[in-house]
């Protein structure tokens, strides 16, 4: 399974159309991580990341806020969209190969706090 | 004559509240009453409050987003890139500026952002409070239109179409319940926003929920809220959708759908204004205006009563029909070119419109699925479409392969689409008809490549790759 999340420092970024740091990675069979590619893109761009997903022939993406459009597109073509994702790469990585991430998955660990 | 600051205080005494009534304010409540969205945030930018006007704006349970960055929550645009360059919530104080951010269900809206300092008793720095504003008004929907014929998102210069825009204004100015009545897919839901959008409670929110997604439990829950312990899995309070809607507007979808025990209670509500949570005792007052929809003849519904007819007559105090494409003389071409050229730009594609003789053909359509189905079918000549002019060839196969239906839906056909999904006329894009068509799409260009893959791909619009995949997957010999 090919992945691509878009991120911000090590976490996945809030919004897909503002990150310029992608990753690509591969998952083998047995769910582990065997390639790991760290993209910088020159500029932020939904339309960007869209023809790259197509481009490297990516089965998944994680990522957090996606706009309708650009989803639709990506379901369009069979690329399944994991979104409104909270959470650190490895994370992300640990919970595909386990096939437990799904939209709306929150995996950062909250602070304390709250009124 | 006026008086001096002295005088002022010497004749009227400003009345302090005592600081105990202050200590006794919930500040959970008072972020609630708030006509914004609010959020507070630590030193660290984690989420230590949101109210229920911002919660419901972004798509969250407020519970849900304590502890997470702000940033990972809110997921605004300048918020991102601040992050992203390292800077702190400090540069931000005091600035209030017009922003973006992309909402649980994956639309974008623009909004206002204001950052003031929190300071706790000793004036020490604990964290910072961004106000959030929707700024999605109507004024918005109008420019991303381009279109003069129309109201909100819902366009149309058809004389039917018109004499409905007339009446919109008064409607929405005015604060009765409303029900919009019309077949699936002809733009109720817009309509119900732009009413929204156009009325006093604008600023408010606009909440949405589809009476005929749910199962009854659920959606009592889901309408009037509960309490922690109401039933199994109740692990906290939730506020429900009368609540959220507060100040705003419940756009209550499929109402026909709605249980005739929960009919009971809504009628309770319209007459109350009070909401009692599932499990509770105690009554919430919500200011909430009423939009219902339904696709079916609540008449009919009433006279068979499985629709309490008390219900009817309270929310049928406004009631906006909305006609069907075939009864909207000279909206469809309007509706194909706005359309095409709004997936068309979103695609960066140069196409300036339909051929003769494709337009002809969806001239000659009947469009059972309305407004929707000729939307998606404008979108999907966007994609296929590698020429200046959408040629016959890329439209859905199902308008080209098979005599077109030119009857009408019976009712109960019309409802067995809605209840068992969307049909080909609801997408566009049947299964059999997709792969078909790609297929042959790809055959045309391979011949036109000469068997070259790399030029075929481009053709297509995807990488060679995927060009190999499916020449595989169709079995095609290159």
């Amino acid at each position: 399974m090919k992945v691509l999340i878009p991120l911000l420092d090590e976490a996945v970024a809030p919004r897909f159309d503002l990150a310029t740091d992608v990753l690509l990675a591969c998952l083998g069979d047995e769910g582990a991580v065997v390639e790991r590619k760290l993209l910088i893109m020159p500029q932020a761009s939904a339309e960007r990341l869209c023809q790259l997903v197509i481009a490297e022939a990516v089965d998944t993406v994680v990522c957090g806020g996606i706009e309708a459009e650009h989803y639709d597109y990506l379901t369009w073509k069979r690329v399944r969209v994991i979104d409104n994702v909270i959470g650190a790469v490895d994370q992300v990585l640990a919970g595909l190969s386990n096939n437990s991430l799904e939209p709306g998955t929150i995996l950062t660990e909250k602070a304390e706090g709250g009124c | 004559m006026p008086r001096s600051p002295s005088d002022k205080e010497k004749t009227a005494p400003v009345k302090r509240a005592p600081a105990s009534v202050l200590k006794r304010i919930d500040p959970a409540a008072l972020l609630d009453a708030a006509a914004f969205g609010l959020v507070a945030v630590d030193l660290d930018e984690r989420v230590l409050a949101l109210n229920e006007r911002l919660a419901t704006l972004i798509g969250v349970q407020a519970q849900d987003a304590l502890g997470l960055p702000c940033v990972q929550v809110l997921r605004n645009r300048s918020g991102v890139q601040r992050c992203g360059a390292g800077e702190t919530l400090e540069s931000e104080e005091n600035v209030s500026r017009t922003d973006d951010l992309i909402t649980r269900d994956r639309r974008r809206i623009p909004v206002r952002i204001s950052v003031s300092p929190l300071a706790d008793e000793s004036g020490l720095r604990i964290g910072y409070l961004k106000t959030v504003e929707d700024l999605s008004g109507p004024e918005a929907t109008d420019h991303l239109l381009g279109s003069s014929y129309g109201f909100g998102a819902v366009i149309g210069r058809s004389l039917c179409m018109q004499r409905l825009f007339s009446m919109l204004p008064v409607v929405a100015q005015s604060d009765a319940s409303v029900l919009i009545t019309g077949e699936t897919g002809t733009g109720k839901d817009l309509l119900a926003e732009a009413i929204h959008q156009a009325s006093d409670r604008a600023k408010g929110p606009f909440v949405k929920i589809n009476c005929g997604a749910l199962p009854a439990t659920l959606l009592e829950s889901e309408l009037f809220g509960h309490k922690k312990g109401a039933f199994t899995g109740a692990v906290e309070d939730r506020p429900g959708r009368f609540r959220m809607a507060h100040r705003g507007t419940l756009y209550l979808t499929e109402i026909g759908d709605l249980p005739l025990a929960l009919q009971v209670k809504l009628l309770t509500f319209l007459d109350d204004k009070v909401v009692y949570p599932l499990g509770g005792t105690v009554g919430h007052a919500a200011d909430v205006r009423v939009v219902a929809a339904t696709h079916r003849d609540l008449g009919e519904m009433v006279r068979r009563g499985r629709f309490r007819e008390d219900l009817f007559y309270r929310l049928n105090v406004l009631r906006l029909q909305v006609p069907s494409l075939r009864e909207r003389e000279g909206d469809i071409p309007l509706l194909l070119d706005y359309f095409l050229k709004r997936h068309s730009a979103e695609l960066g594609r140069p196409i300036q419109g339909f051929a003769p003789r494709t337009l002809k053909i969806l001239l000659g359509y009947d469009y059972p699925g309305n407004v929707r189905e000729l939307k998606n079918i404008a979108e999907h000549c966007a994609h296929l479409c590698q020429e200046k002019r959408v040629q016959p060839v890329h439209l859905p196969a199902y308008l080209t392969e098979k005599p077109v239906v030119r009857q009408r839906p019976a009712p109960a056909a019309a409802e067995a689409a809605v209840t068992k999904g969307p049909g080909p006329g609801e997408n566009g894009t049947a299964p059999e008809a997709w792969s078909h068509i790609e297929a042959r799409l790809i055959r045309e260009a391979l011949v036109k490549a000469r068997g070259h893959r790399g030029r075929a791909a481009q053709i297509v619009g995807c990488a060679r790759s995927t060009l190999w995949r499916k020449i595989k997957h169709y079995g095609i010999e290159v």
